[in-house]
């Protein structure tokens, strides 16, 4: 293709992607570098139906003009990167000083709500990502080695967790798994253990939230993998029948090898999906138990505190967090390109 | 079940209705924002009222009203003309001066008001209450009876009460409350902390307070009453403590107000539940005077970025929709109206009793908020066992510091 060409092919999606993606990024970093001015504050009385009282309250025309001269607020540089409510170093390095083994250093920063949400977001991506690979892999194998004529009703069958939506989803299991719902009560009797529940434990929350993301997500790599089955060539496949592969060694030396290139894909959407995991953590109150990023952001921009500067910055750290994630696929991708 | 779902459910429940009379107004445009429960619910009906060929109202009532609110207030013109708030929830609009002074409109055309339901701040008319709300004791007057016990009137006493209902195996479970990880969390903390006397801020300063031994004693409380609740209790909002106690599963609970009404109505539950479901003060905490609950008010504001036109027709909308007619027998029962002419039905005794007993209000800071979310979200891991009650309040001190500092409270 010549140069010329190839331009004026790409601009518009690299315009779309310049004004949609680039400038809200650029403008998410700079609102991440500034902290609100200093409150003009002062004391007046207030008269509520209950009684008056002297308290302090916001000058708002004051602060109001602050804001006409500097709109982003107060220049803080990277304070917010810095602060206990994300990298929070001067705590961290406390907690290192102070720690006496890698346990108490642990849970040291765990206390910290970004290394908190950190983890769950690392234990969530790092787990439920290879689960829905290997399960949709399964479950791709098993529909495509069915007869026709119920292949159909299966895939729809299969693919219903991934059409509900993820907060209505996660709310009927989360009144399902509750203690007097049918698979709470299933496992208390399972379990012989009629004080069992599900929401109570942090362990117990973590397995249910990583069990809804398999749920939720599997179904995608089923298709994307039965997809794939169809195209596996079929004259290879009877060469090693021929050669007298087993089953098994079918699907290990020549179905696996051949859909190496879609796993890549579904990981590389997968990691990106789970590392912004959100909707479970809301639709099954978890948040006792399991943070996120992306729940913490969703938590700065609530409005009792609106702290947006730290929502911008937990955005950046977030994308930062999803460029290291990614960098291993992408090389690899990009290797396979260059070989060929 | 299913209202419950969808009341839980975190989704807007949005509602628009435009009704068909008019009540005198030459024309304007009335845009209501506010929370969604049936005494709001009456008041917008009251409000739309007012739309003729001249006047449009329409009303958006929905649990998320304080994340839109902010954001739909500084639009200029405003996308709501009305916004009903709470204690809590006028303190954000006031920081940003979204909402304008009433002194005329009131002088004017609010006549039928009382003086107690004026909001003024440094003698600024802010908000037009028209209702109280506060967390206050609901208990089942049959357990207490086959328990043998009194009507507690202070948390000791409702700790007694649980571990002798528990004990003689009449109930597993016997409190209940409001202790979902968040807001509900942070309004425990904040109701047990008030009730120890103390205040949670240095006086005239944003500098948080609650570090001591009062912090302590309100923390070590509220971990004792959910040694006696549903394991599950830091998923339970008012939704959820509700749907427990009309199964009759909880004996004792402090529960908002508003939510008296809706439990003793004849849906969700048995007759025999609602006969023995009463109301009375909130407890006091160790030995205080003053009931450990915050006094709420639910009241109307109007836009300032609004033309003047507007911001009259609102006004005069909202007073139809709080006038003393919208107090049927239906409607009575669903608040503890301010409106004149309003008598506290049984289902408004709890409020009356907080009140009298000399309950604070919920203070109107405009930092209140960050204390409240810093607590709501560093007290699950106490509650749970995970650290000690000195770590949580150094926790809560530290998060609310950071926050405060981000938001240009503290220097």
């Amino acid at each position: 293709m010549r140069h010329s060409t190839f331009f004026w092919f790409v601009l518009p999606s690299a315009l779309a992607m310049f004004l949609f993606i680039a400038l809200p990024i650029v403008s998410v970093f700079t609102q991440s570098l500034h902290v609100a001015h200093d409150q003009v504050v002062e004391e007046v009385e207030t008269c509520a139906v209950f009684s008056c009282t002297t308290e302090l309250r916001v000058n708002a025309e004051a602060t109001a003009e602050l804001y006409e001269e500097a709109p982003l607020g107060k220049f803080a540089g990277l304070d917010n990167y810095a602060n206990r409510s994300h990298l929070a170093f001067d705590e961290v390095s406390v907690v290192w000083a102070q720690a006496s083994g890698p346990g108490e250093f642990f849970n040291g920063i765990y206390n910290l709500p970004f290394y908190k949400a950190l983890t769950f977001t690392l234990a969530y991506t790092f787990i439920v990502t290879p689960l829905v690979i290997i399960f949709g892999f399964m479950i791709a194998v098993a529909v495509n080695s069915l007869s026709a004529l119920v292949k159909g009703p299966i895939i729809f069958v299969s693919l219903l967790p991934m059409m509900v939506t993820p907060l209505i989803g996660s709310l009927i299991l989360f009144w399902m798994i509750d203690a007097r719902g049918i698979l709470g009560s299933t496992l208390q009797y399972l379990m012989g253990d009629p004080s069992l529940s599900l929401k109570a434990s942090s362990t117990l929350t973590w397995i249910m939230l990583m069990v809804y993301g398999v749920w939720h997500s599997a179904p995608f790599a089923f298709v994307v993998f039965y997809a794939g089955l169809q195209t596996v060539p079929k004259d290879t496949l009877e060469s090693a029948m021929i050669d007298g592969a087993s089953r098994w060694q079918r699907i290990r030396y020549v179905v696996l090898p051949y859909l190496m290139p879609l796993t890549l894909f579904i990981a590389l959407i997968q990691l990106m999906d789970n590392f912004r995991v959100f909707e479970p953590i809301v639709g099954f109150n978890a948040e006792a138990h399991a943070t996120s990023l992306s729940w913490a952001i969703y938590n700065y921009m609530n409005a009792d505190s609106k702290l947006l500067n730290s929502a911008a910055t937990t955005s950046m750290l977030t994308i930062i967090g999803v460029a290291i994630l990614l960098t291993p696929v992408l090389v690899r991708t990009w290797r396979d390109f260059n070989r060929r | 079940m299913l209202k419950q779902i969808l009341a839980a459910s975190v989704f807007t429940l949005a509602s628009s209705v435009i009704a068909q009379a008019g009540c005198g107004l030459s024309g304007g445009d009335v845009r209501i924002l506010g929370n969604e429960f049936p005494a709001i619910q009456a008041v917008s009906q009251g409000a739309m009222e007012c739309a003729d060929d001249n006047v449009t109202v329409s009303a958006n009532l929905t649990k998320e009203h304080r994340d839109l609110q902010v954001a739909a207030m500084t639009a200029n013109p405003a996308e709501y003309s009305v916004a009903v708030v709470a204690n809590s929830s006028i303190v954000p609009l006031m920081n940003d001066g979204l909402i304008r002074p009433l002194n005329e409109l009131v002088e004017k055309y609010g006549d039928k008001l009382k003086k107690n339901q004026l909001i003024t701040i440094d003698g600024k008319i802010m908000a037009v209450a028209f209702m109280a709300n506060a967390q206050h004791l609901f208990y089942r007057s049959d357990i207490l009876e086959q328990a043998g016990l009194e009507v507690p009137t202070s948390y000791e006493e409702v700790i007694a009460a649980a571990k002798t209902i528990k004990d003689k195996g009449l109930m597993e479970y016997p409190l209940a409350g409001t202790f979902k990880s968040g807001w509900n969390l942070g309004e425990e903390f904040v109701n047990m902390y008030t009730g120890t006397g103390a205040d949670m801020f240095k006086p005239g300063s944003a500098e948080v307070a609650i570090n001591n031994e009062n912090g302590i004693k309100a923390l070590n409380m509220l971990k004792e009453l959910t040694s006696y609740m549903n394991p599950d209790f830091l998923t339970y909002d008012s939704n959820a403590a509700s749907a427990e106690w009309e199964a009759g599963n909880v004996a004792l609970m402090n529960m908002w107000g508003s939510r008296a009404g809706p439990i003793s109505d004849d849906e969700g539950s048995t007759p025999e539940i609602v006969a023995a479901t009463a109301f009375t003060a909130a407890p006091t905490l160790g030995g205080g005077s003053t009931p450990a609950t915050t006094l709420w008010w639910d009241g109307f504001t109007i836009a300032a970025n609004i033309s003047d036109e507007d911001a009259e027709a609102s006004f005069r909308a909202m007073m139809n929709g709080v006038d003393p007619s919208i107090l049927t027998d239906e409607t009575k029962g669903h608040a503890v109206w301010l409106i004149d002419g309003f008598e506290p039905g049984p289902t408004a005794q709890g409020v009356f009793a907080t009140a009298n007993a000399g309950a604070k209000p919920y203070p109107m800071l405009p930092f209140g908020g960050l204390l409240h979310s810093a607590a709501g979200a560093e007290l699950a891991d106490f509650l749970q066992g995970k650290e000690s009650a000195e770590q949580a309040l150094t926790d809560i001190e530290a998060a609310y510091t950071t926050a405060a500092k981000e938001a240009g409270f503290i220097k």
